[in-house]
């Protein structure tokens, strides 16, 4: 799946790494008492702490360190016993105390990696360099006055993962799958809703170019990209920039760029003339984190299973293909609705409706499995009454249309539109007898050797019966019957 | 009985407890005081109204059958400790208005021990300096003088409002903070006695921050033992400060009259300093002498990382400050000066709301962690500081206790200040190590100077051994017999 | 270690404080001369010395994840130099 550009003087190769900013699924902030809830009214959620007070100390929130734990599990990551809290030290007005508390040279997770799934089927694994533990920082709006910038607290302070990627990603569609992978890895884990749209999963992209086999050129990071679609664009757009600079005999200066979705461009951030300074030190209010082994191992002991682990089983216990089992686990609700559905029942099966019928539903219709009008004990029903002989698969795809349409159950729709199969060789053999009577010319045909008429006749029955004959009865008596 | 306002803490509970006296007079007879020695400037903020109410709910407990620590003791509180609903300024223009919603911990618990606020005392600008010349609000004066010369006294800092207020009758007692000495030296430049906690002995919750791996809330009062009253009713663990010790507090009087016979007192060679006055070699020889009468054994033990101390103090505190004073920026409380700019705000902002010495402190801290000399100073500091460390801790191999004099001067004159910030700086001296080591140190009255100023001997002991500590002081005090009394207000 | 008065103006910038031509040049001489005095830490052997970040060893405290604070955007915005809407307010910072 890597890409190359085309250049005026030859091809040019990504490399891409990620900085993946993942709030921390919490009640409480990270270093505070207040409510991490989304949407409060401005300034509500914020503790003296997370404003700045003057004399106000941060005091951790275990919880959240529990969750940056059990992230660094799922990538496979080594989870430090000893790690420390450092102060970030720059001024802007969302920064209440001037400094943000992070982690610099020691994070709580060092190392790790993830699979990402290639478009040809393969995968491939991608180095994550460190996942630490940082204050999100509060919110500046600039639209509500021409003069001025208003400020809101109520993000001041929340937990924050900081996942880094090594710069292993050789392009934009890498990059995107990796952000997927990443996302859904957090939603398993239960460490991070992974809504972009809320900012809870923001990305930081550092590109570079490179001739193919060379050594990694001079990177440009760009920052706070809020969707994957953007993600895409801005690599794109800020890697053909690099190679126009570079074959113009031009350097990249390394800097921090800003993505302007309007003019689809990269551009410096303002004021890069002041380098950024950030003088780290240990943040003095706050002993190092030390975390017993113990601990770290029951989480560990308590992990919940992840999407590669799920895919896996869903190919060796279901009998799933590749591409079905990773459509499935790739949105944790979906695979949950997916297994409610198939319980008891064949797997495929249930995989084909879930994924071909009610996910072009969904699809249609703009909605997450979560807001499907049928649900898993619904779909599982429609699906026995067709193990049962009840309906066929033709009809059923008609009652799984009403049933999304309406939200009625199945059972109640076969009775009240009367569209249960008719197996009763009697009346099937009522309905081949008429069929024969009117097509006597074609039942000549059939008779003086003309075989390939079975589907016509086979056809012309079901029509007859309005759908409903069971097809396996319909072929076995009109088998006998043409060739008597 | 003397006059209220020359009462102990101790001597006041007695007579409180016999009913003798009640919370309100006492409180109207400091408030009177405090009104007198206005011309000390030691309160920035007076709160009468606050310390009446106080003081009336307390003789209301009292009757109730009720009684803290602090029972109806008016105290007086350094404005670095935010306390809700009265101003706190830090002695700085830069938190111009900002009232707390919040009570800091350490005032939260004395009160909750029936103290009685009276006021909120001047100090150096944000803690940094040794004269309580840097405050915003004007400089404290010392309320003694130099027989035969008029002149001010500076009464040290950074917590000089609270000694002077202290040694000029204007309250029983005071808090004060200490980071490189802000207790001790003010306590011996006004001949008071103040002790500095071991490190996480008293919560910084709610107190304004200077250097907060060094910053520690005491007591500072008239005798050793009021010294320890304060102490028990300021000490305790605390939730909310991740660096506060979850230790028992004991009861640090009980066993303060129980002598010093048989302990061992470290004389650390290190602190025989060059340019310190013969008098306070003597006085420092004078209090090993009282000692030894009482039946200590004296032992010279070697600091040998002593010198350094002052210069790894002056990276690392103003590190630790740079960042602590990014907080105060125009945007949430304080002083704003107004642009259109965003950085010019910042900037003007802090350049008018910051006095000279703590921009200097603030620069230099932005400097030794800023990239390519955060190795070179910060990160040496810390080692630095790490081996001054190891040398408290090997000399609590030998000895209980060290005895060091607590300055290396007397108070100087408020118009004669030592003329560059290094010279300055040289004032805590003999308090700095302790604070680096997070040890307990006090400093008791011992003696005046041939003009008839206080000099005070410190007591360092180990870690959370303040008993020993206030135990060494009082065999002090008891032996130097300090009665001398300021004469200005 | 001798600090000059671009270097005086880059760290003001850093820390936010402004200063005037004298204010650099007088704040050279006094920066540099508690830098020259701090040199001293040099002649220290600190070969293998952990750095010490705190004055006393002791164990990270943690909080339980339950909210315990909030709901003070009132004595926020009183104490807030301006105010408006439930925001602060500050100059203009568009990127």
């Amino acid at each position: 799946m890597a890409a190359t550009i085309e250049g005026a003087t030859g091809v040019w190769e990504y490399a891409i790494g990620l900085e993946v900013h993942a709030q921390i699924v919490s009640n409480a902030k990270l270093f505070s008492g207040a409510s991490t809830a989304f949407g409060a009214e401005p300034n509500a959620n914020v503790s003296p702490i997370d404003a700045g007070m003057p004399g106000m100390l941060p005091v951790i929130n275990m919880a959240c360190i529990e969750q940056a734990v059990k992230t660094g599990l799922a990538i496979d990551g080594a989870v430090n016993a000893h790690s420390v809290f450092d102060r970030k030290n720059y001024f802007y007005p969302d920064l209440p105390q001037g400094y943000q508390i992070s982690q610099y040279k020691q994070p709580v997770v060092s190392g790790g990696h993830l699979e990402i799934e290639l478009e040809d089927g393969g995968t491939r694994r991608i180095g994550v360099e460190r996942l630490h533990v940082e204050q999100d920082a509060g919110k500046s709006l600039h639209d509500r006055d021409p003069s001025s910038s208003h400020v809101d607290l109520n993000r001041s302070g929340v937990g924050l993962m900081e996942i880094v990627s090594h710069p292993d990603l050789r392009s934009p569609e890498e990059a995107a799958t990796y952000v997927r992978k990443l996302r859904t890895i957090l939603r398993y884990a239960g460490t991070c809703d992974g809504n972009m749209q809320e900012g809870s999963l923001r990305v930081d992209v550092n590109v570079s170019v490179r001739r193919p086999g060379g050594a990694l050129g001079v990177r440009c990071e760009i920052k706070n990209l809020n969707s994957i679609r953007f993600l895409r664009r801005a690599i794109e757009v800020e890697a053909s920039r690099q190679v126009g600079v570079l074959e113009a005999g031009g350097e990249i200066e390394q800097e921090t760029r800003l993505f302007d979705v309007g003019r689809n461009v990269t551009r410096p951030m303002r004021g890069k003339e002041e380098a950024h300074d950030y003088r780290y030190f240990p943040d003095p209010d706050l002993p190092p984190l030390r975390l017993d082994r113990a601990w770290i191992d029951r989480i560990a002991a308590s992990m919940p299973e992840l999407p590669d682990a799920r895919r896996a089983r869903f190919m060796r216990d279901y009998g799933l293909s590749a591409y079905d089992a990773g459509v499935l686990v790739a949105e944790k609700e979906n695979a949950d609705f997916y297994e409610a559905a198939a319980e008891g029942r064949d797997k495929k099966l249930a995989a084909n409706w879930v994924i071909s019928e009610l996910f072009g539903q969904l699809n249609k219709a703009g909605r997450t499995v979560d807001e499907s009008p049928v649900g898993a004990a619904a779909l599982g029903e429609l699906i026995d009454l067709v193990a049962d002989g009840a309906i066929s698969g033709r009809i059923a795809k008609d009652v799984f249309a009403w049933m999304f349409e309406t939200g009625k159950g199945a059972a109640a729709i076969v009775e009240e539109k009367g569209l249960r199969q008719v197996t009763d060789a009697g009346a099937i053999g009522a309905e081949i007898d008429g069929v024969m009577e009117r097509e006597a010319a074609k039942v000549a045909e059939y008779r003086a050797g003309k075989h390939k008429l079975f589907g016509f006749f086979v056809g012309q029955v079901m029509r007859a019966s309005g759908g409903k004959a069971n097809p396996k009865a319909v072929n076995d008596i009109l088998r006998a019957k043409l060739g008597g | 009985m003397s006059e209220p306002t020359d009462l102990t803490i101790a001597e006041a509970r007695d007579l409180l407890a016999a009913g003798e006296l009640s919370s309100r007079e006492l409180t109207e007879a400091q408030i009177g005081a405090m009104e007198a020695g206005r011309g000390l400037n030691a309160y920035i903020t007076e709160t009468p109204e606050i310390a009446l109410d106080m003081a009336e709910a307390s003789d209301r407990r009292r009757s109730g059958g009720e009684a803290g620590k602090l029972e109806g003791i008016p105290v007086a509180i350094k404005d670095l400790f935010c306390t809700r609903g009265v101003p706190t300024t830090a002695g700085s223009r830069i938190l111009d208005g900002f009232v707390p919603f919040y009570e800091s911990t350490v005032t939260a618990n004395m009160f909750a021990e029936g103290a009685v606020m009276l006021g909120k005392t001047n100090l150096d600008e944000f803690a940094m300096g040794s004269a309580n010349l840097t405050s915003y609000y004007g400089a404290a004066i010392n309320p003694w003088r130099a027989r035969g010369d008029d002149r001010e006294r500076v009464p040290g800092g950074s917590s000089g409002g609270s000694a002077s207020a202290v040694a000029g009758r204007m309250a029983l007692g005071a808090t004060g903070t200490d980071t490189g000495g802000s207790i001790r030296q003010p306590a011996a430049f006004c001949g008071v006695v103040g002790l500095k906690p071991t490190y996480g002995r008293c919560s910084r919750w709610g107190v304004v921050a200077f250097a907060s791996s060094l910053d520690q809330a005491g007591p500072m009062a008239r005798s050793v033992r009021d010294a320890a009253i304060m102490l028990g009713a300021m000490a305790g663990h605390d939730p909310r400060d991740s660096t506060s010790a979850d230790m028992p507090v004991p009861d640090f009087e009980e066993d303060i009259d129980a002598g010093v016979k048989g302990m061992r007192i470290g004389i650390p060679r290190e602190y025989r300093v060059d340019g310190v006055p013969g008098e306070i070699e003597a006085l420092w020889r004078r209090g090993v002498r009282w000692l030894e009468e009482q039946g200590a054994a004296a032992v010279e033990i070697g600091l040998p990382h002593t010198k350094y101390a002052l210069p790894a103090y002056y990276v690392v505190a103003p590190a630790e400050a740079s960042s602590n004073l990014a907080r105060y920026d125009g945007v949430k409380y304080g002083l704003r000066v107004e642009s259109d700019d965003l950085t010019a705000m910042y900037e003007q902002t802090r350049a008018q709301g910051f006095g000279a010495e703590v921009k200097r402190r603030v620069l230099i801290g932005a400097y030794v962690l800023s990239a390519g000399y955060y190795d070179a100073y910060y990160l040496k500091a810390q080692k630095v500081r790490a081996r001054i460390a190891d040398d408290f801790r090997e000399a609590w191999r030998t000895v209980d206790a060290i005895l060091t004099p607590a300055t290396p001067s007397a108070a100087f004159r408020a118009d004669d200040p030592p003329a560059d910030p290094v010279a300055m700086y040289l004032n805590d001296i003999f308090t700095v190590p302790v604070n680096l080591a997070g040890l307990p140190g006090l400093s008791v009255p011992a003696g005046l100077t041939h003009d008839g100023l206080p000099l005070g001997l410190q007591v360092v002991g180990k870690a959370f051994d303040e008993a020993t500590v206030l135990r060494v002081g009082r065999a002090i005090e008891a032996a130097a017999g300090f009665d001398a009394r300021p004469a200005g207000r | 270690m001798s600090l000059d008065e671009a270097t005086v103006a880059r760290i003001a910038r850093l820390a936010r404080i402004a200063t005037t031509d004298e204010e650099r040049e007088r704040l050279a001489g006094e920066l540099s001369g508690i830098l020259d005095w701090v040199e001293q830490l040099g002649d220290v052997d600190t070969e293998s010395v952990e750095p010490m970040t705190g004055a006393i060893e002791m164990p990270l405290k943690s909080r339980e994840d339950t909210v315990t604070d909030g709901g003070v955007a009132e004595d926020i915005a009183r104490n807030a130099p301006r105010y408006a809407q439930g925001f602060l307010v500050v100059p203009k910072t568009v990127e």
